[in-house]
């Protein structure tokens, strides 16, 4: 067993940021947020805060030395609240204590004086009222008008899907340290250190050199951590420049949960045209994006929206349309998928509604409408391979579907309390950033005169183990054993300008550039024994930490080459870039080739409801996945298993309600709940495709942090089709969550009408 | 107020008020940092710890939420955290078996997993899967979708479990543990240690504090203020073997846990429905803390223990200065939140009359998740049918009403009654206009309504389902 980060996480000796020992004198900080969705602050009154006991001070929007903006894309949001409130939660300040319980005993001092105005929470009411965060964005494919006239069948419906909290267990958290010459130390709990880097130098007037920002590891992100981190650590960064005093801010979970941005709800309409065999001919979707208060990353999110909205299928004619809605709630962020979910989701809604139109199986106009090789997506780029089908076919096969299905179907004619539903859920996820400029990544790697190694990425390990990849990677090009290499944290003084750990391809493409750079040392070594030897490069090797000449073993070890080396007065340390090669989009067409690759599989769902109570148990996942060829199977499972754990949750029992003044109902832990050791299916079980035919990914790996989650989308789909095996012909509103609350409602709306009016 | 207690292989002691959460006693004034904070309301799991008491030679230990419980309460007690359990330089086999099946991602949650197993592990007489699961029904995890824990459940339970087969006594068992591994060696000095402690028997704290049982509620709602709070600890341990059969009554102590409730075989002897649905009720670490008393005096209109005992017509006997009060458990709820409870007096005992031969009983519980979840509705019934007719009923429903609600209409119609379908539907018209349940995050007034009658068919369809078609209450 290789020693590994595992084991400190094991011994609970694994370091997160809130458990750092600080100097005594560190102050606490707690946030001063807005009470209402919508309104203007008229004044803040900060005496009796400020002569509370322990507080240090109180930092306000004046206070701020250079730019009150934290707008990544677009520069709409403030760090605090100058006039305009927006959502419940908005940081309009923050004090300064000696301890937690100062900062939090003060902040029931302080007294707003503000005018409320009437909230806008539905992207809808934002559409109508020209509300946008940004223009809306068409993707079209082929001739929508001439196509309608060839379908047979039209289906067209509403969907709608809900927001999802990111519940990453560690809450959000920064701290700063004062250096040298008013250098900032930020240790922050983000996936984007340098987005952190640049908003806290805008933030405090600094050049970006005066602020370094150190990230060891996160206790969970899944994208609330990649714009939604910056703003803490700003705040640390003001009070510990403006106090001279280091200072840490750790949001307390019921904090979490009302002030950060969350999955972005989706409603949507669309228009699917079918043939009568079954073949889809057109789809035309309008997507309502609830932005919340600020941009975020909702346009990022909204176009790739655009590029899953036909998700696996292969449609000639399309036309998509998303618009980000601005609202009074959190400013909603990225969350695993980027809008792909949800996406993704309302097709297969309109596929299932257009099966059962027609009276169809889903399977079969699933299966027909496969994208396959040579075919085009709406973006334009073109389909190099077949996997999405083999995936499909050998998940019908492997997992022997039909008996499935038939079992099933004679379960449910025996049993009334009881219901089983089984669904298929295709899913195509393309990698890459978007926006292409962030497709690129560095590392760097010194060789140590001992031969340990140590790596510096711009990857953040937040549980996915990219560090463990990182240290495969190294490993394979040194033919070093993983425990002579060690992965550093991921420091901006290590690995400038980076991209974030989002969009699945922090491994990749860090990945490739470690290897880029350990090929380079790796060729000094050799060029080192060829020149002492006079044998050609290709003759050597190193394996299992010895170099081998000819195939024979050598008289140096891994350790004694490198002191050699080191003598000789040769680099031990490599920096490389690596960008990824051959994609562009054009924003003007919105075409072009978005994405390295393809991530493809398919997933069955076998569900049991309760049809007296509406409570449903996931009783298995069965899934092919493309894996390429797996760098680490273990972590890759890994990943493909709570990835869709977290999709379930999505469209099954995680429900965030607002009430009619934009307050989340949902904003502690008894009150929002994630599957937990019983809800998670009795069985998930991966079946590895692999194939080689991928060279983008290190190794001929795949990136593998999202697409996995969309496999989720199926248990919504099983649930529903559970509930038609009761009451056959049920008319149910496609709106994720499927809660508890809305099956039953559903399986027994006659019974409520019956009550509304028999009386 | 000085508190002394073992933490780890420790002595330590605390002048903090009585309140002080143990979860920042260990992080902040003893820099242990394994424990995590997740959510300080008892749900994630992520700061569980291991509560040790001395009882005669040997100590029991059981998982609880560090976050949920005072500090002022330890006195003489052993907490161990994941720094008390590692073994330096390598791992335990519970760590190893997780290690192997990668059940850690991110890490966060993982010393609180690894604690609610060692508590199991520690008290387990038979090892099960299944039981093992449900010890780690307070745990969240949001990495791994459980699959790999459940991997390592299944390779720790088959690594363990023949030797389990082989324990003996409990005196004998601590050696056991560790020799396997289990936990270090100095886990057998700590009963010496203890009871070397003043062991101060509980009621202890501060004369003059807020009188608690448990107080798992009490830090979810009011944690911010605990810090320099006085409390008064009831004694809400080993209250299992006090509970009493006597004449026609099943007595049981206010302070019994939920966890002593669901396994006291004296209490699931003669009511079987605890077995099968006290696991429903919030989660190992809260049932190690959580009180019947303490749940039935919070009064919130949905406590899972007041519904259970309303359907059974328990009694509850309250105590001020020596005299005793006795009224019907149904009487003691007066509006939201208010008890027929007068100043100075104390709930000590609840007592139901022991459910006679052709009496069944059923209790339902629907909420979003299945466990570890506040219910959106739950109802109790308790049912005496003899020669085809309805001889007696009692119906509850919580999540319905102000307050845990007794059904009285629905019950008086259905007695003398034949039990047939019709009969059943009417009897759930009459059910409606005795509610007036609120919209809120656990479900509309609509749905609430509806639950309700879901749970009053799902208690028939369960106790009669030869005599009842569910085709015809649907």
């Amino acid at each position: 067993m290789i020693k590994d980060f595992i084991h400190s996480h094991l011994k609970g000796e694994s370091v997160f940021i809130d458990d750092m020992n600080l100097p005594k004198n560190t102050l606490i900080l707690a946030v001063i947020a807005s009470p209402v969705a919508a309104g203007v602050l008229k004044n803040i009154d900060t005496k009796e805060a400020l002569a509370s006991d322990g507080v240090i001070g109180i930092l306000l929007a004046d206070d701020i030395p250079g730019e009150n903006e934290l707008g990544n894309i677009i520069q709409d949001e403030k760090l605090f609240v100058e006039n305009e409130l927006e959502f419940i939660g908005q940081p309009i300040g923050i004090i300064a204590a000696e301890n937690a319980q100062s900062a939090k005993k003060a902040l029931k001092k302080i007294k707003l004086d503000f005018e409320e105005h009437t909230g806008i929470f539905d992207p809808r009411d934002a559409y109508k009222k020209n509300l946008l965060i940004a223009p809306p964005r068409t993707f079209q494919m082929g001739n929508m008008k001439s196509a309608w006239e060839k379908c047979d069948v039209i289906i067209e419906d509403r969907v709608d899907s809900g927001m999802q909290e990111h519940l990453y267990l560690e809450t959000q958290n920064a701290v700063t340290i004062l250096g040298d010459n008013g250098k900032l130390f930020i240790y922050s709990s983000t996936q984007s250190p340098t987005a952190v880097q640049r908003t806290v130098a805008s933030v405090m007037g600094l050049p970006m050199h005066q602020i370094e920002v150190d990230v060891l590891r996160l206790g969970g992100a899944f994208g609330g951590k990649e714009d939604q981190a910056t703003a803490w650590a700003a705040m640390t960064a003001l009070a510990a420049q403006k106090f001279n005093r280091p200072a840490k801010l750790v949001l307390g979970r019921h904090e979490d949960l009302t002030y950060t941005g969350k999955r972005h709800a989706y409603s949507s309409d669309y228009k699917l045209g079918l043939s009568k065999d079954g073949k889809i001919l057109a789809y035309e979707v309008m997507f309502y994006q609830n932005g919340g208060a600020s941009a975020d990353l909702s346009t990022a999110i909204l176009e790739r929206t655009l590029f899953h909205s036909t998700n696996s299928y292969y449609i000639p004619n399309v036309s998509a349309t998303a618009a980000s809605c601005k609202t009074n709630l959190v400013p909603n962020t990225a969350y695993r998928g980027f809008g792909g979910p949800q996406a993704m989701f309302v097709l297969e809604s309109a596929i299932h509604r257009a099966a059962e139109v027609m009276n169809f199986e889903v399977l079969d106009i699933q299966r027909k409408n496969l994208i396959k090789k040579d075919d085009t997506f709406p973006y334009g780029m073109k389909v190099l391979d077949n996997h999405g089908l083999h995936c499909f076919d050998r998940a019908l096969s492997h997992y022997n579907y039909d008996k499935k299905k038939q079992k099933i179907d004679d379960y449910n004619r025996t049993h009334t309390l009881k219901k089983k539903g089984l669904s298929l859920m295709p899913i195509c996820f393309g990698i890459s950033f978007t926006s292409t400029f962030l497709n690129q990544a560095s590392a760097l790697v010194h060789v140590y005169t001992d031969g340990s190694v140590g790596i510096s990425t711009g990857a953040v390990e937040m549980g996915q183990g990219v560090n463990r990849k990182m240290k495969l990677v190294a490993s394979k090009v040194f033919s070093l054993s993983i425990d002579k290499i060690k992965i550093e944290s991921t420091n901006t003084t290590r690995a400038a300008n980076t991209s974030p750990t989002a969009a699945s391809s922090a491994a990749d493409m860090n990945g490739n550039a470690v290897k880029i750079a350990c090929d380079m040392i790796l060729e000094r070594l050799k060029d080192f024994i060829s020149e002492k030897t006079q044998q050609k490069v290709d003759t050597l090797e190193i394996k299992n930490n010895h170099i081998f000449i000819n195939g024979e073993k050598s008289h140096w070890s891994w350790k004694s080459l490198v002191w050699d080396v080191y003598f000789s007065r040769t680099s031990l340390s490599a920096q490389a870039h690596y960008a990824t090669p051959n994609i562009f989009f054009d924003k003007k067409t919105e075409k072009g080739d978005a994405f390295a690759y393809h991530v493809v599989g398919t997933a069955i769902t076998e569900v049991t409801l309760d049809t007296l109570r509406g409570q449903y148990h996931i009783d298995s996942v069965e899934i092919v996945h493309d894996f390429g060829e797996s760098l680490d199977p273990l972590t890759d499972r890994g990943q493909v298993e709570g990835a869709l754990v977290q999709g379930i949750g999505w469209v099954t029992i995680e429900d965030i309600q607002h009430n009619s003044v934009g307050r989340n109902l949902a904003d502690t832990l008894a009150t929002y709940k994630i599957p937990d050791i019983y809800f998670a299916p009795d069985k998930i079980d991966v079946d590895f495709y692999e194939n080689p035919e991928n060279s983008k990914g290190p190794f001929n790996s795949k990136a593998i942090g999202e697409p996995p989650f969309m496999y989720g989308i199926g248990a919504y789909f099983a649930i529903e089709n559970a509930m038609k095996a009761f009451r056959p012909g049920l008319d149910i509103p496609a709106s994720a969550p499927l809660t508890p609350e809305k099956v039953l409602m559903t399986l027994y709306q006659e019974k409520l009408l019956y009550k509304k009016y028999g009386h | 107020m000085t508190i002394s207690f073992i933490l780890n292989n420790t002595l330590v002691t605390s002048e903090l008020s009585a309140g002080y959460p143990l979860l920042d006693f260990i992080r902040n004034e003893q820099n242990l940092k394994g424990t995590k904070i997740g959510c300080r309301e008892g749900d994630c799991g992520a700061c569980t710890i291991l509560l040790g008491t001395l009882v005669e030679n040997h100590i029991d230990y059981k998982a609880v939420n560090s976050c949920l419980l005072a500090t002022g309460e330890l006195q003489g007690k052993h907490i161990v955290t994941i720094e008390g359990i590692n073994k330096s330089g390598e791992l335990i086999p519970v760590q190893q078996l997780l290690a192997d099946e990668r059940a850690s991602q991110c890490g966060f949650c993982t010393p609180g997993i690894v604690n609610s197993i060692t508590g199991y592990m520690l008290t387990a007489i038979e090892l099960s899967e299944e039981k093992l699961i449900e010890a780690l029904d307070g745990n969240l995890c949001r990495c791994t979708g459980y699959t790999s824990i459940k991997r390592s459940v299944e390779s720790i339970i088959s690594t363990f479990r023949e030797k389990y087969s082989a324990l003996q006594d409990k005196e004998t068992r601590m050696q056991a543990m560790v020799d396997w591994g289990i936990v270090p060696e100095y886990f057998l000095s700590i009963p010496e240690k203890l009871k070397a402690i003043e062991n101060k028997v509980s009621p202890s704290g501060d004369s003059e504090g807020k009188i608690i049982a448990g107080g798992t509620d009490l830090y979810v709602q009011h944690y911010d203020e605990m810090y320099t709070k006085n409390l008064t600890f009831l004694n809400i341990e080993q209250n299992i073997s006090k509970i009493e059969i006597k004449d026609t009554y099943c007595y049981i102590p206010a302070g019994t846990s939920v966890d002593e409730l669901y396994h006291s075989e004296k209490l699931t002897s003669v009511l079987p429905e605890i077995s099968k649905t006290f696991g429903l009720i919030s989660s190992t670490p809260i049932r190690n803390r959580a009180t019947l008393g303490g749940n039935l005096v919070n009064a919130s209109p949905i406590a899972d223990l007041a519904i259970f005992f309303l359907a059974l017509n328990a009694e509850v006997i309250l105590e001020k200065e020596s005299k005793t009060r006795i009224i019907a458990l149904k009487d003691f709820y007066l509006d939201y939140k208010k008890l027929d409870l007068n100043e100075g007096e104390r709930l000590i005992w609840l007592r139901f009359s022991l459910p006679k031969k052709n009496t069944f009983f059923h209790f339902e519980k629907i909420s979003k998740r299945l466990h570890l979840d506040i219910a959106s509705v739950n109802s109790a019934f308790s049912i005496s049918y003899e020669n085809d007719i309805i001889k007696d009923c009692s119906l509850s429903a919580g999540g319905v009403a102000a307050i845990p609600k007794y059904l009285e209409n629905f019950s008086r119609y259905l007695i003398g009654k034949e039990l047939k379908s019709e009969v059943i539907l009417n009897a759930i018209g009459i059910a409606r206009t005795e509610v007036m349940p609120i919209s809120d995050i656990r479900g509309s007034k609509e749905y609430k309504s509806l639950l309700l009658e879901q749970c009053i068919i799902a208690h028939f369809l369960t106790l009669f389902p030869e005599k009842l078609k569910a085709e015809d209450l649907l």
